[in-house]
This record gives C-alpha cells, sequence and structure tokens, in this order.
C-alpha cells in the first residue's frame, strides 16, 4: 500500500464511501468520516440506525457471518492501507484494532489470562513480558489496585463494572491502534458508568477511540466528535460541542432533543 | 353460569386426578426397576468373590469366572475409546464451527441423527462385512472395538456438537474480535468451555457400548474363552506390543447370554452375578458423567 502524500497526522482513519450490505439489505449508505488521532469519536443515533454495524466495520467482525458486502474504502494511518478490502485478512485487522463489547465477556479464566490472551495469539510465550505487560494493562484498565492480589482468580468473580475494565485491560494489552467501543456501558450501573467513562478520557492520550452509545448524555460527556446516523446514512458530524449546541441539520436536533428515537 | 368458586373447584380435581395418575406412572417403571435391580441382586450377590473375578470361565459352574470376559470388555472398550473419541469430537467441532451453514451440512446432520437410532445388529452386519472380510481385520478385539465406535459415534458426534452450540456466541466473538484465528479459538475457547458437555456425551456413549451383544456376536466373539489376550507390555524393545489387538475375545454381555442359555440353575446364578457386575460398572459410568458434568457446571460462568 502506498502512503498517502496528503496524510494529515493528526487524522487515525478516514472512511470513504462506505456502504456494508446484509445480504441483500443495505445497512450503511456511503458513510463518510473522518477519525481524529488521539480523540474519541461518538457514533450516536436511533435503534437500527447502523452505528453498530458501522463500528464493526472497523474490525471486520461482519466476515465472521456469512452474507456480508463492503463497498468503499476504510483508510487505517499511518499506513493508508483500506481495511473494509477484499485484499487484506480480517485477523490482520483485528489484531491492530481492538473491540469491548456491549456486555461485558470476560473469558471463563483467571483474571491474569483474560488479559494475557491477546500476547498469547500473538505468539508472546515468554512468561515475564507476559506479565509485565497484563501489569501495565490492568494499571492503563484502572483495575490493577483490585485485583493485584488475586490476579489467578476466576474473571467471573468480578463485579459487573469491573468485568468491563477487564474486558479493556484486555484489549489495550495489545496496544490496539484504534479501540472500539460498542455501548460499552449499557449493561452498567451509574456508578460503574462513571468509572468507565473516566477512563476513556484517559485513555485517549495513549489511543483513537470510538465510541458507539445509544445514551446521548454520554456522547455529549465523553467525546470530541460526533457523528449522527439514521436509517444507514450519516445525517451529520462534526465537533461535539456543535453537534449538540448548534447543529446544522434538522433531524440531528430532532434526535437530540428527544423528538424522536 | 357456574360461580368462581365451584370452578376453581373442577379445575382443582383435575390437577388432583393428573398428579395421582402421573405418580402412579412413576411408580410402575421404578417398582419394576427397582425389583429387577433387588432381585439381581439377591442372586448374584452371593457369586461375587475374588475368584468369580480372577477364574476363566469352566464346565463347571462353582469353578467359574468372568476374567476373560470383564477383561475383553475393558480391552475393547479401550479400542473404541480410542477410535470415537478423536473422531467424533473432530467431526462435532468441524460441523459446528467450520462447516459452511447449507443444504448438504443439513442433511449431513439429519442422517447423523439418523443414524443413532439404526439398529446396533445393522452395525453388526456392516462390520462384519467390512472389518472381517473385507480389511481382514479377524474375529478380534480390535474389529469389536472399532464395531462399538462405530456404533456410538453418532452418539459423541451429536453431544460433542450440544455441547459445543451450548458456549455463548459472545464468547467467540471476544475471541475473534482480538484476532485469534478459527483454530485458536476452538482450542483455548470453545474446547474448553464445552469440554464437559463432551465428556459427559462420551461416557453415555460408551455405557452403552459396554452393554452391546448383538453386533459382536455377529463379528464373531467367543462364547467361551479361556485365555487372555498378549499383555500389552514386554520385557524386551519395544515394550509395548500391540498383539492383544487381533487376538479372539468375550465380553461380558455374552458371557451373561452364555450361561443364561445353559441348563443348570448354578450358571444362571453366575449369570446373575455377572450382570450384577456389568450393571454395577454401566452405573459408576453414568454417575462420573453426572458428576463431569455438575463439576464444570460448577466451574464455568458466562
Amino acid at each position: 500500500m502506498v502512503e498517502n502524500k496528503e496524510h494529515n497526522p493528526s487524522i487515525k482513519a478516514e472512511v470513504k464511501n462506505l456502504s456494508f450490505y446484509y445480504g441483500s439489505l443495505q445497512a450503511l449508505k456511503n458513510v463518510s468520516l473522518v477519525i481524529e488521532q488521539n480523540k474519541i469519536t461518538a457514533l450516536i443515533g436511533p435503534s437500527g440506525c447502523g452505528k453498530s454495524t458501522y463500528l464493526r466495520c472497523f474490525n471486520r467482525m461482519h466476515d465472521l457471518y456469512p452474507g456480508h458486502r463492503y463497498e468503499g474504502e476504510i483508510l487505517l494511518y499511518p499506513d493508508g492501507i483500506n481495511i473494509a478490502g477484499g485484499g487484506i485478512d480480517p485477523i490482520e485487522i483485528r489484531l491492530k484494532n481492538a473491540m469491548v463489547f456491549q456486555k461485558p465477556n470476560p473469558f471463563p479464566k483467571s483474571i491474569f489470562e483474560n488479559v494475557a490472551y491477546g500476547l498469547r495469539i500473538r505468539g508472546l510465550k515468554n512468561y515475564h513480558q507476559i506479565k509485565e505487560r497484563v501489569e501495565r494493562a490492568l494499571l492503563e484498565g484502572a483495575l490493577w489496585d483490585e485485583v493485584k492480589d488475586r490476579l489467578h482468580d476466576p474473571a467471573f468473580n468480578l463485579s459487573g463494572g469491573q468485568q468491563q475494565r477487564l474486558c479493556i485491560a484486555r484489549a489495550l494489552a495489545c496496544d490496539p491502534e484504534l479501540l472500539l467501543f460498542d455501548e460499552p456501558t449499557s449493561a452498567l450501573d451509574p456508578i460503574a458508568t462513571a468509572r468507565i467513562e473516566e477512563l476513556m478520557g484517559e485513555l485517549k492520550k495513549k489511543v483513537t477511540i470510538i465510541v458507539v452509545t445509544h445514551n446521548m448524555q454520554q456522547a455529549a460527556r465523553v467525546s470530541d466528535f460526533t457523528a449522527f446516523l439514521y436509517l444507514g446514512e450519516l445525517i451529520e458530524w462534526g465537533k461535539t460541542e456543535q453537534i449538540f449546541t448548534n447543529p446544522k441539520e434538522k433531524k440531528t436536533e430532532d434526535y437530540i432533543t428527544g423528538r424522536f428515537g | 353460569m357456574m360461580s368462581l368458586k365451584t370452578t376453581i373447584q373442577m379445575n382443582k380435581r383435575f390437577d388432583a386426578l393428573f398428579a395421582i395418575l402421573g405418580l402412579l406412572s412413576l411408580l410402575v417403571g421404578l417398582t419394576t426397576l427397582l425389583a429387577l435391580v433387588v432381585d439381581l441382586f439377591l442372586d448374584g450377590a452371593d457369586h461375587l468373590s475374588w475368584t468369580f473375578f480372577t477364574s476363566f470361565p469352566s464346565r463347571f459352574p462353582e469353578k467359574a469366572g468372568i476374567l476373560s470376559s470383564w477383561v475383553g470388555s475393558s480391552v475393547v472398550m479401550l479400542v473404541t475409546t480410542a477410535t470415537a473419541v478423536p473422531l467424533g469430537v473432530a467431526a462435532g467441532v468441524y460441523l459446528e464451527e467450520y462447516a459452511p451453514k447449507n443444504w448438504l451440512t443439513s442433511l449431513i446432520e439429519i442422517n447423523i441423527a439418523n443414524l443413532a437410532g439404526i439398529p446396533s445388529i445393522v452395525y453388526g452386519l456392516m462390520a462384519l462385512g467390512l472389518f472381517v472380510y473385507q480389511f481382514r481385520l479377524g474375529q478380534s478385539i480390535q474389529t469389536a472395538g472399532l464395531t462399538l465406535a462405530l456404533l456410538i459415534l453418532p452418539i459423541v458426534i451429536i453431544s460433542t456438537r450440544e455441547a459445543i452450540r451450548a458456549v455463548p456466541a459472545t464468547m467467540r466473538e471476544a475471541s475473534y474480535a482480538m484476532g485469534a484465528t478459527k483454530w485458536q479459538t476452538t482450542r483455548d475457547h470453545v474446547l474448553p468451555y464445552s469440554l464437559g458437555g463432551i465428556l459427559t456425551g462420551i461416557i453415555i456413549g460408551l455405557s452403552r457400548a459396554i452393554g452391546e451383544t448383538a453386533p459382536l456376536i455377529t463379528i464373531g466373539a467367543l462364547t467361551f474363552i479361556a485365555f487372555l489376550p498378549h499383555a500389552p507390555f514386554s520385557s524386551q524393545f519395544p515394550f509395548v506390543s500391540f498383539e492383544w489387538l487381533e487376538d479372539p475375545f468375550t465380553v461380558m454381555p455374552i458371557q451373561i447370554f452364555n450361561w443364561v442359555s445353559r441348563p443348570q440353575d448354578e450358571f444362571h446364578l453366575n449369570a446373575a452375578g455377572a450382570g450384577l457386575v456389568l450393571m454395577v460398572m454401566v452405573m459408576v459410568m453414568n454417575g462420573l458423567a453426572i458428576a463431569i458434568r455438575y463439576r464444570f457446571r460448577k466451574k464455568i460462568k458466562w
């Protein structure tokens, strides 16, 4: 892949005319978007608008199921590779872009093994290296102090919020380029949610984040950029303050003021 | 219209009626089973002695024992396990995790379920033609083990698939999202998390195989055998020998059948004793399956 000459270093990814199909159903229609480096981009919109579908294009999760088709490009910088293209192995993309799911889904293994898993599938065998990176990831995931004395306990003994932070640490252990959050707090209580949001603010210093949320207050609180999707189309995107205080489109205004959705 | 109270009373009467009927049906099954077990125990328990386990069959009922048949059953089970487990688990994993979902896989799935219902004697006939005459494996332990392996293969495949299907899709997604390949996901997550169910299915399949008689008679099991198969270990290089695979054999149910068909009463009591041993073997296996299932359920939560 050739280096994009005009590439602006503050841009982490650029989506160009992306369309996505489930079989014959078009779930995303010609969406273009710029993801800025070390910022949080929130995807908002009513249920079924395609925001999760959109997010899952960034690590090619759709490829796990038959009947998917991508059109257009998602260029990931600095390499400028098209991660939605047919020529690239989805596994390579998933090794680069990590995902945190709606419901905390730690593996039924120990806390340590959960975080170490990504390192192990990359072929890392040295126990001291693994241990060091697990420790670092748990620190970055703001979980270290709570689990440092019981790293070998089963992960399901943790509370829901702790499990989600464990999943974040698991994603961080391999230094992802993009961190994708799919409604990360929708299964959590308000206190756990606040901790995750605070953590996201910390993490953006290190990694570029895209978050899907159906909680508009959350988008307003944590994100730098917001994109509003409706029925598979990108209605509007821009700086979060602008979207929430001065939307250009009537639909965006109707949605953020709660007139529908 | 009836008052509400009478309606409720009427409805409740049906409730009570069904409860009584259900209890009676349950009792019919349970008492029969209990009577069988008690009868077998009363007849057979006296015969259970050390010599009963360490003696070969004999013309004299008081000297006859089950040495050759329990050894035969054990080694045949060994061959069955060694064949059916890897084949069945691999096939189940392939069907569930790898195979594309299309009409061909559906057809295969339906036919595996059908295979589980085929009478065991048919497997015996097939094994006679294939293993004994075609492959010339002889009327031997290996033929018997392979025949029973074929017989329980569908059970192992089906229970493997069910156990695998119980692993939530979120676990697979979590693994794939980290960049794991199919094999890594299967090896590190799907198989370990479904191991309890798979083991249970294997044991249930084996406990069916250990009681089979018909297919083994078909392939030529002996009914009277007064020697043991070759030892699997030898004092000379290479220390391990597979000669026993080609030895003739008998198994517990055939020994029982043989004794029952004799005219003397004493042999019938021997049969009861052997029946008791066989039943205990099956019950221990099923108990093991329950224990494994319980342990794994406790260990893994989603």
